[in-house]
């Protein structure tokens, strides 16, 4: 397709025909809070965050619903912008819950950061306030709808990437909710719990239920690693704190899977800090186990082999290596079965 | 998987055999549903109905083991009808005639009954394959897990070779792997017939080469499976058991079997993160580490090279590539390593496929293998122009049944498979809050018709037993599984499926019928 | 002096006799939180928040003013600490604005982090508010006295340098809050603006002005630095938010010295982007920017030296 220049903000770019305003701006870093918009969903158009002054045009347009054209003259931060803006940031102020204090969300909620960029410290509306009960129900996520800014992202992402359509906006006007059909709980729906509503959420109304107070988003480091769970191979990042993983959440820059996990992928990790983990090698002594050092279990081990290898020779040995492991893992557990043991003795669970 | 995963939405015509996607590969399914989306024709063949079955244009209920049956009379319909891809067929493979004999008397009309759907449907979805632009083969354990597994596979490959569907994007046969680095564990030397990279280790160039590379000399022989291994721990020929995380004490068949076979051992040891079934056999249990608390890779379904990050320190002080290598060293092999990267640089010397790969350029992004050189940009789909034996052989396959079939004493099939909140024997998962808070407790899925005639109502405990033993487990009375069937999952040890299990293999492969074995269903007194 | 054995948390630690159980339990690395603590300045045992439970004391005591003795069993995080804690919190809350989405301390509150880690969203109490105008009259410390929790740390921090002592508690009860002489605007004190005070607020009660609107802690990376205009070696941060320099706030006190306006002023200016680094000449009546050689005139010297050097 053909290329179209346009101005935005006083700098001339050139994006190919069709593109958005929000992408031709993004590719020159000028800034535009977005709410409803995700670049892998359709686009509503409807939370208007991301309006833009375009010379010529009677209304200020929503920049991701607006193609560029050629000589456009586009301004994204000016007066009356930025006066619509923050109208709108103050419209969804004046019935938003005051917890940030407590808020899983806080420190990486898009409605927090851009009431602190336009300087929108109290709402001038006030009115009536949303005061349903939090739904608790699931045993992975938390649905505040007291939070929710209506953007709709969780409810196209459920039907458009996960094809559930779990998700849906119901009741009129002020009442407008957004939940699962006949507004049951997270945890008596359908939904299964793949987080994918969780990871586009822009503010606290869907959270993690796990993470709720084991710590906040500026506290956390980040490890982008691989599930250890079936074989399509998603990433994500681990959370850690204090040397704990407390999360898991979505790295975008994943090849197999982007955003989006199962229900293990995302919150099947309590494991690796289980009280039932194993911290010491153990002996079975007499029929019982006993905690010995790494030195000993291993030497014990060793001998134990070696003298096996001697007396039944090599083929009375063999390994059982793992799916779970490593390739380095399993690549060294191979050179145990045919290097130390000398046997071609090695299977794993590959036919379980 | 000779297609990657991105090629997934792109595909026309979805076949997917024997595989619960939804739940075992649930990213995999998204990507099919965008296929779905986007217009693609999606044949679910499974005999219970699943989630998927439910999305699909045809949902073929076929009765268990009865997949060659399909495939061969999709073929049969296909070589008719005279839609076959010819040039294909002319110049990239061989062995037509012999198939084409072989699926002669596979007619729609004389095996529509077992396959469950009418023989107009078989054609009309023999004739979508053929026709599409792009066509794929799904499958995973309902395809493998049978005494006929090896031919099962052969047939799924002979229909792709036959319509000319694979070798080309979005076109293939594509195995989903269960595990997170079971493609891996094969592809670097976890297997008893390979060296690493598919090596066989009865061809004697191959024995000589690894012998020279490890300066120990390599045997020619082909090792034991592991159901061979219990069998030979059994007969008391195998003396000493060197376990990395596995439990073969839930996921193997006829636990009873396994429960003697490593009793008789001498030496036992098993490396875990926790106390497993197995590892409460064993003379020495060593601590393992969590994925999160070592570097390394895996490798996906689809071939795709992935680091794994160290995120924590390992609650026992030690990754395990570090406890191997110490055992390594201490048998009198030394072997130190002073990072993961460099068993690494190790696995590329001798693994042709992974030898253009290293954690540096893993660091800027995953490979697909085969990878031969530090410049490739690793592989997206695999027989592209050319198979890796050169032509693709047909291979005649004909239907035999499952070794054990229901009777008047046992008249249930048994169907064993996944849970979505879980995975394999439960020891992760099953310490997890979340999943267990969603699925806590295993159930039997057994249907209506089925339940009505045995008085059995929701939740009622069922004493399910067969031939090797009993379990009781609460019956989920549901119209996913057919009349005739019921279906557990083997994550939970409580109801621990694997006591019922046939352990008959099939003799290629060596994988065991999981999918198929007779049981009588009773209310638990 | 001699050391005494106590258990904290089921965990043996011997520690220097005389030493607060706080201190003993920071050794282990056991959490205990504080408002009106600080190493620096005297303790006044005022806030309660750092009470723990100690096996035959009549009640819990406040950790940072209590001395270890030999035999004592601790409890840092027992059910009845944290229902304490709790208790402390929901009334600290049910007084405070709730705006943390916009305040300028938002996650590098200690009042937040607590009511976070114990879950206290402070529904528990209702009643009245202050609603005390902010006093933003000067150009350095914004000052929100709403959300001031009457740690007393500015007080003790202001009053640790003989010439200053510019604010201290004042009213009685609910009204109490910390106020200058006469509870004039800080322009109209004595203030000189230091920052000491803010430098060790752990709400949003006193906020650096020249920080406001720039960037919350997840936005910023702070370097320190020692300040070099006197012998005194106090130190400030830099702030830096996407590799730039945005402003320059106080860190520290050194021991006994002051920090002042004038270090963090100049080393705003040292860090100032807009700094100029190169000489400016003024040619044809423009100012161009030259090398150092040019402007200093030595650039035929320097070239003689180089031949020389050959």
């Amino acid at each position: 397709m053909a290329d179209v220049t346009l101005s935005i903000d006083g700098q001339k770019v050139t994006v190919p025909a069709g593109m958005t305003v929000l992408e031709a701006a993004e590719k020159i870093g000028a800034f535009i809070p977005t709410l409803c918009h995700d670049p892998e969903l359709s686009k509503p158009g409807a939370c208007r965050i991301c309006v833009v002054e375009i010379d010529g045009m009677r209304n200020l347009p929503a920049s991701c619903v607006t193609a560029a054209t050629e000589g456009m003259v586009v301004h994204t931060a000016s007066p009356a912008v930025v006066e619509a803006r923050k109208t709108i940031i103050e419209l969804l102020l004046a019935s938003h819950v005051e917890d940030c204090m407590t808020c899983q969300k806080f420190g990486n909620c898009k409605l927090a950061d851009y009431a602190y960029y336009y300087g929108v410290k109290k709402s001038s509306f006030v009115g009536e306030q949303h005061a349903a009960p939090v739904d608790d129900s699931s045993a992975v996520i938390v649905r505040d709808t007291n939070k929710c800014v209506l953007c709709g992202k969780c409810v196209r992402v459920c039907d458009e990437i996960q094809g559930r359509h779990v998700l849906d906006f119901m009741h009129r006007g002020f009442n407008t909710i957004v939940g699962p059909a006949f507004n049951d709980g997270m945890g008596e729906s359908v939904c299964v719990g793949c987080g994918s509503c969780v990871a586009v959420c822009p503010v606290g109304a869907l959270t993690e239920k796990n993470m709720q107070g084991k710590g906040r988003s500026w506290e956390v480091t980040k490890v982008k690693t691989t599930c250890p769970y079936c074989g399509c191979g998603c990433n994500f990042d681990l959370n850690v704190k204090n040397g704990k993983v407390i999360g898991v959440t979505s790295n975008p820059t994943s090849e197999v899977n982007g955003r989006h996990l199962c229900v293990k992928g995302r919150f099947g990790y309590d494991f690796i800090h289980s009280s039932d983990r194993l911290t010491k090698p153990l002996i079975k002594k007499d029929g019982d186990f006993v905690e010995v050092s790494w030195d000993e279990a291993l030497s014990y081990v060793v001998s134990r082999f070696k003298e096996i290898k001697a007396k039944d020779g090599s083929d009375a040995m063999a390994v059982l290596t793992s799916a779970r492991c490593t390739n380095e893992e399993n690549y060294l557990m191979n050179k145990v079965a045919r290097v130390a043991f000398e046997t071609n003795n090695i299977d794993h669970c590959a036919r379980l | 998987m000779t297609n990657s995963i991105g090629e997934v939405k792109e595909c026309d015509y979805l076949f997917v055999i024997g595989s619960n996607t939804t739940e075992t590969h649930p990213i995999i399914a998204v990507e099919m549903k965008k296929a779905v989306r986007n217009g693609a024709t999606l044949v679910v063949v499974d005999p219970r109905k699943t989630e998927l079955a439910e999305l699909a244009n045809f949902h073929v209920p076929l009765k268990p083991g009865a997949n060659i049956p399909l495939l061969n009379t999709m073929c049969n319909v296909i070589i008719e009808e005279k839609l076959y891809n010819q040039e294909f067929v002319a110049n990239r493979t061989e062995g037509f005639e012999e198939l084409k004999a072989a699926v002669k008397n596979f007619t729609p009309e004389s095996y529509a009954g077992i396959i469950g759907v009418p023989a107009d449907t078989i054609r009309e979805i023999a004739r979508g394959f053929a026709k599409a632009k792009s066509a794929a083969i799904f499958y995973t354990m309902g395809i493998t897990q049978h005494t006929t597994g090896t031919h099962n596979v052969m047939a799924c490959a002979n229909l792709s070779m036959l319509t000319g569907q694979i070798g080309k994007p979005s076109s293939g046969v594509n195995p989903l792997r269960g595990q997170n680095n079971v493609q891996g564990a094969c592809d670097v030397g976890g297997l008893p017939n390979v060296f690493p990279g598919y090596q066989a280790v009865a061809d004697k160039a191959n024995s000589e080469k690894f012998s020279k590379a490890w300066g120990v000399k390599q045997s020619e022989k082909i090792g034991l499976t592991v159901g061979e291994m219990m069998d030979a721990a059994h007969h008391g020929d195998l003396k000493a058991l060197y376990i990395l995380g596995e439990n073969p004490m839930l996921s193997d068949p006829d636990i009873t079997h396994v429960e003697h076979a490593l009793s008789k051992l001498d030496f036992l040891v098993v490396q875990d993160l926790f106390l497993t079934e197995t590892a409460m056999l064993a003379d020495v249990v060593l601590p393992g580490a969590s994925f999160a608390e070592k570097d390394g890779t895996f490798s996906n379904t689809e071939r795709r090279v992935q680091l794994v990050r160290k995120a924590v320190e390992p609650v026992a002080g030690k990754a395990d590539w570090e406890v191997i290598a110490e055992i390594l060293t201490r048998m009198g092999y030394p072997h130190e390593y002073a990072t993961a990267s460099d068993i690494f640089d190790e696995v590329s010397k001798v693994t042709p496929q992974y030898s253009g790969m290293s954690f540096a350029r893993l660091e800027q992004g995953s490979l697909q293998w085969p990878c031969p050189t530090p410049d490739h940009a690793g592989t997206k789909y695999l027989h592209q122009g050319k198979f890796s034996r050169g032509l693709g052989k047909f291979i005649a396959v004909d239907f035999k049944a499952p070794a054990e079939l229901p009777d008047a004493e046992y008249p249930f099939v048994l169907n064993t498979g996944r849970r979505l909140y879980h995975y394999h024997t439960g020891t992760m998962t099953r310490r997890t809050k979340g999943l267990s808070g969603i699925y806590g407790e295993e159930s039997i899925e057994i249907n209506p018709a089925d339940a009505c005639k045995l008085s059995i109502s929701e939740g009622d405990l069922l004493k399910v037993s067969s031939r090797r033993g009993s379990i009781n487990v609460k019956a989920n009375v549901t119209d996913r599984v057919p009349a005739g069937m019921v279906f557990t999952s083997f994550h939970f040890a409580e109801t621990a499926v694997n006591f019922l299990t046939n352990s008959a293999r099939d003799p290629i492969a060596k994988i065991p019928e999981l999918k198929v074995c007779a049981v009588k269903v009773e209310k638990a007194s | 002096m001699s050391n005494v054995n106590l258990t904290i948390n089921g965990q043996k630690v011997s520690v220097p006799a005389g030493i607060t159980i706080q201190e003993a339990a920071e050794q282990i690395g056991a959490f205990i939180p504080t408002f009106c603590f600080d190493k620096d300045l005297t303790a006044p045992g005022a806030c309660r928040i750092c009470v723990v439970e100690v096996a035959g004391m009549r009640n819990l005591p406040a950790s940072c003013v209590t001395a270890v003795a030999e035999g004592m069993v601790v409890q840092t995080e027992s059910p009845v600490v944290v229902e304490a804690r709790k208790m402390i919190l929901e009334l600290l809350v049910a007084n405070h604005p709730l705006d943390c989405m916009t305040c300028e301390k938002g996650g590098n509150c200690r009042l937040q982090d607590y009511a976070y880690r114990y879950g206290v969203t402070g529904g528990a109490f209702v009643g009245e508010k202050h609603e005390y105008l902010p006093d933003s009259t000067n150009p350095y410390v914004y000052r929100d006295l709403n959300k001031c929790i009457l740690c007393g740390k500015c007080v003790a921090t202001c009053n640790a340098v003989s010439e200053r002592g510019v604010i201290n508690f004042a009213f009685r009860g609910f009204n109490t809050r910390i106020a200058t002489f006469m509870d004039a605007d800080l322009k109209d004190s004595e203030c000189v603006y230091c920052n000491r005070c803010v430098a060790v607020c752990p709400v949003g009660a006193l906020v650096d002005k020249n920080m406001m609107g720039k960037g919350r802690i997840w936005d910023l990376e702070q370097k320190q630095v020692t300040c070099t205009f006197c012998e005194s070696g106090c130190n400030f941060n830099v702030n830096y938010r996407d590799g730039k320099v945005v402003g320059v706030t106080a860190a520290n006190a050194a021991a006994g010295r002051p920090l002042c306006l004038k270090g963090r002023l100049g080393i705003n200016f040292m860090q100032n982007p807009d700094c100029i680094e190169k000489p400016l000449l003024k040619k044809d009546g423009e100012f161009v920017a030259v090398t150092w050689e040019e402007a200093l005139g030595i650039a035929p010297i320097l070239e003689k030296l180089k031949v020389i050097n050959k």
